[in-house]
């Protein structure tokens, strides 16, 4: 159970608190409501060229990170298709150093030229560094742009291409900032040895004055339910046949979703899930192979992938994954094997409850959602799960017209 | 009216007086020690057996890490699939790592079901079988992906310049080969994990909200082993640095950036400029605020990411410096690099600066001495290079109080541009 305070200022920022006296720290974490699926179709991997703006300097502190340093602090961020999310963590006396930073760019960024011509490159590195210069690097572009025709889940957080971030304007930072990074916005999160009512007072006086902006009303075109099968071939040179496919499953707040979380798992979750017992070690077609999700807010994606042991014609491979995904569709899990997947998922909750930089991150994520009592109470959601769930589940997303294949083949 | 340009007053973390809480230490009845940290609020547990069972004592490339490995691929009694959907029936992660002096056994799980899961491993240490036809899958399953690694330029970079430094004959210098996987035998394996498993010596970490009977449960399942027996073999390498310093390999002609290693020898935890170089590192490469992140990736755009650091072994190590820089500006970063040490040799590191940078370090140690897993973890570490708290008090000084003019010497003997090895991969 984790506890937390939660008000909201004049202007709309909403403030949670989570006090954890066992520790000598403080994190502070922002999290603004706004994601890659924010963008233009044509200025893709704005949101987290942004984030690297964020450290550029605001505007009436030049320099972001030196002062934390200073204070003992450290700090990240990261962007996801959804969200956009900064935090620091510091002795947790020196907590006003953070409220001081993190409401002066709140405020304003300076919006420096120089800073954002750095920062370009910076990224188009990063772009080449995990996307380019690496075997298999382009797979999720590829797959997204197969699976997504009119959601912006069609693009990667890192972008389309590098042109698009090469180039970035001012005038587009500037534009984007005042539309997204105000506190009606945003959602802080302040966890670790505090006391609510410092915090309130803290919030007050830095981020009370901060002009309210206008709240952002998503409008994306969603997904339309697929009834086509969509199958492509890459080849490159790689080293390894890959095999990639997806299916369309439940947005993140769907009853669904917590069936389909646990259906990867069964799938696909670990080395005595059914996919690598079957594939890797039984008929040894694969020599690695993953079930996952993306956890999207909106509509998702459950993916099953893997590398094909040389010689391994790629239509069996894929046959014999479609025998599996049968199974499941027609034969009810066993009680011992659904009970491990909730389990293993009551295990995870409680590790990542570890920290208090994860308990603050999941709160300003779980308070985004709409309902930051998800918290504590999601865990119901998957006991309430069924076998019976499972397999009704499993036949409406393993419809071949909901599928998406992707054969990555290594070039003769 | 709130004036924004005022920063809040701070508690310099140096003023902190940093308190390591303290590890219980108790033997098993057959004399392995147990290290134990009791700390926590969630109801999780972690334990590490540490095996002296690392590449240091193979004879052949591969048998230590693929011993350990294997360690979940059967025994006598269970099946891989068994022995893995016991653990992942009860939400647990039991994995297991291969180092060059050490292999572990780590479980992390809910404290609650701790006695379903020990004496399992009991049976791997004791009853593990390597089976042919898991060791074949093991071995095509590598070799696979052993190709896939060896076309990124940063896998291939890691490995040379450690070859570099060491030599290729020393543990913390070879790497591995088709030809090593092809090599491997079961027999190979059962030798190895009847030696330095079953009749190895171990160490036992735990951490976590401990059950009360953790040490009679713990001493059930593992104090009648016939473990800590055995006299270990000593066995020395010796360092065979390569002569030649600068090297360029191409080994993706399409590559659109370069793998840049920049290495040095360098002595390990008992020398006494090891914690002084920690301070100095820090305000080369070894912070986001730090010279070579400030000047390649904040000024220059040349990187997403540039460090330097004392590579973590328990013999001598290195100093690197370490970056995936565009194909277009890698001479450019090299040359910067070389820069940076030179103005750490030439200048004195001014005080504003410097207390930055030790402000930071202790606010960093104050962060990592939160928590039962991070607390165990530096036990383990000071426990495994044989130094104990008054390493960790001697660091906190060292951080605290050494000055300028001592870095600035220690520049000179260390970061000599001559001395380094210099290593580009496309």
């Amino acid at each position: 159970m984790i506890e937390y305070n939660r008000f909201i200022l004049d202007n709309g920022l909403t403030v949670l608190v989570h006090e954890d006296a066992a520790t000598p720290m403080a994190v502070v974490n922002i999290l603004y409501d706004v994601g890659a699926r924010d963008e233009h179709p044509e200025k893709t991997g704005f949101a987290h060229l942004f984030e690297h703006l964020m450290f550029g300097g605001s505007i009436h502190i030049p320099d972001y990170d030196e002062p934390l340093q200073r204070a003992g602090g450290d700090n990240n961020a990261y962007t996801t298709n959804d969200l956009t999310n900064y935090y620091c963590q510091l002795p947790a006396q020196n907590i006003e150093t953070a409220f001081w930073l993190e409401s002066d760019r709140m405020l304003s960024l300076a919006f420096s030229e120089k800073s954002l011509a750095v920062q370009r490159k910076v990224v188009c590195e990063e772009f080449k560094e995990h996307y380019i210069n690496k075997p298999y690097g382009d797979t999720w572009k590829i797959m997204r742009e197969l699976a997504y025709t009119i959601h912006p889940y069609r693009w990667m957080t890192i972008g389309k291409e590098l042109s698009h971030v090469e180039n970035a304007a001012i005038n587009d930072v500037k534009a984007f900032f005042f539309k997204h990074y105000t506190p009606i916005n945003a959602i802080l999160v302040v966890a670790g040895n505090v006391k609510t009512e410092d915090i309130k007072r803290l919030a007050e006086k830095w981020f009370g004055p901060i002009p309210m902006g206008e709240k952002y009303l998503r409008c994306l075109p969603q997904e339309p339910v697929q009834n086509e099968v969509r199958r492509l071939v890459k080849e490159a040179s790689v080293p390894l046949d890959a095999f990639i496919k997806t299916w369309h499953i439940a947005a993140r707040l769907d009853t669904n979703y917590y069936t389909a979380d646990l259906l990867s798992e069964i799938l696909g979750g670990g080395a005595s899930s059914r996919l690598y017992q079957s594939l890797v070690k039984e008929q040894k077609l694969f020599s690695s192979l993953d079930c996952h999700h993306f956890g999207s807010t909106d509509a998702g994606l459950l993916a099953i992938e893997g590398k094909l042991v040389k010689g391994v014609l790629i239509d069996d491979a894929e046959k014999a994954i479609a025998v599996e995904l049968q199974k499941i569709q027609e034969e009810t899990v066993t009680v011992s094997e659904l009970q491990k997947v909730k389990n293993k998922t009551e295990s995870i909750i409680a590790f990542e409850d570890m920290s208090i930089m994860s308990r603050a991150s999941s709160l300003a994520m779980y308070e985004l959602l709409g309902d930051v009592s998800l918290m504590n109470t999601e865990l119901e959601k998957y006991q309430a799960v069924s076998s019976d769930d499972i397999r009704k589940y499993s036949k409406e997303i393993f419809r071949e017209s909901n599928s998406n294949t992707l054969h990555y083949l290594a070039k003769k | 009216m709130l004036n924004r340009k005022i920063p809040p007053t701070i508690t310099d973390s140096v003023s902190f007086n940093l308190h390591l809480r303290q590890c219980e230490q108790y033997n098993l009845d057959n004399s392995i020690p147990v290290y134990s940290m009791n700390a926590g609020t969630q109801d999780v547990l972690l334990i590490e057996w540490v095996f002296e069972a690392g590449n240091w004592f193979e004879q052949k490339n591969m048998v230590a890490a693929t011993t350990n490995f294997m360690l979940k691929n059967g025994t006598a009694h269970k099946t891989a699939f068994q022995i893995n959907d016991h653990f992942e029936f009860y939400g647990a992660y039991l994995n297991r790592t291969c180092y060059n002096e050490t292999a572990t056994i780590t479980l992390h799980c809910l404290s609650k079901h701790i006695a379903e899961l020990l004496p399992i491993v009991t049976e791997i240490i004791t009853h593990s079988i390597f089976p042919d036809e898991e060791l074949v899958i093991y071995k095509q399953n590598q070799k696979q992906r052993l190709e896939v690694n060896l076309k990124k330029c940063d896998f291939i970079a890691n490995r040379l310049i450690d070859e570099y430094i060491y030599g290729f004959h020393h543990p913390y210098g070879k790497y591995t080969s088709t030809l090593d996987y092809d090599n491997l035998n079961r027999e190979d394996l059962q030798a190895y994990f009847h030696k330095f498993y079953t009749e190895g010596r171990c160490t036992i970490f735990t951490a976590g909200k401990l059950p009360l009977d953790l040490a009679t449960q713990l001493n059930k399942s593992f104090g009648t082993l016939p473990l800590q027996q055995r006299v270990l073999p000593n066995i020395q390498y010796n360092h065979v640095p390569a002569e030649q310093k600068k090297y360029q390999l191409i080994n993706d002609a399409e590559g659109v950036q370069s793998a840049i290693r920049i290495a040095r020898p360098f002595p390990n935890r008992h020398h006494p400029d090891y914690q002084k170089m920690q301070l100095l590192n820090n305000v080369f490469g070894g912070f986001f605020g730090s010279r070579l992140m400030s000047n390649i990736r904040e000024d220059k755009g040349y990187t997403y990411g540039i460090h330097s650091y004392i590579q973590n072994h328990i013999g001598n190590s290195a100093l690197l410096i370490s970056t995936e820089a565009g194909r277009s500006v890698c001479e450019a970063t090299i040359a910067e690099v070389y820069k940076e040490m030179r103005i750490l040799c030439e200048e004195p590191i001014d005080e504003e600066e410097l207390s930055l940078v030790r402000n930071y370090m202790i606010g960093s140690v104050l962060g990592e001495l939160d928590g039962p897993f991070q607390l165990i973890a530096r036990w383990k570490n000071y426990m495994l290079n044989k130094l104990d708290e008054n390493y960790f008090y001697s660091s906190v000084e060292v951080i605290k109080k050494t000055g300028a003019e001592e870095l600035q010497e220690l520049a000179k003997k260390y970061l000599n541009p001559d001395d380094f090895y210099e290593l580009i991969v496309i």
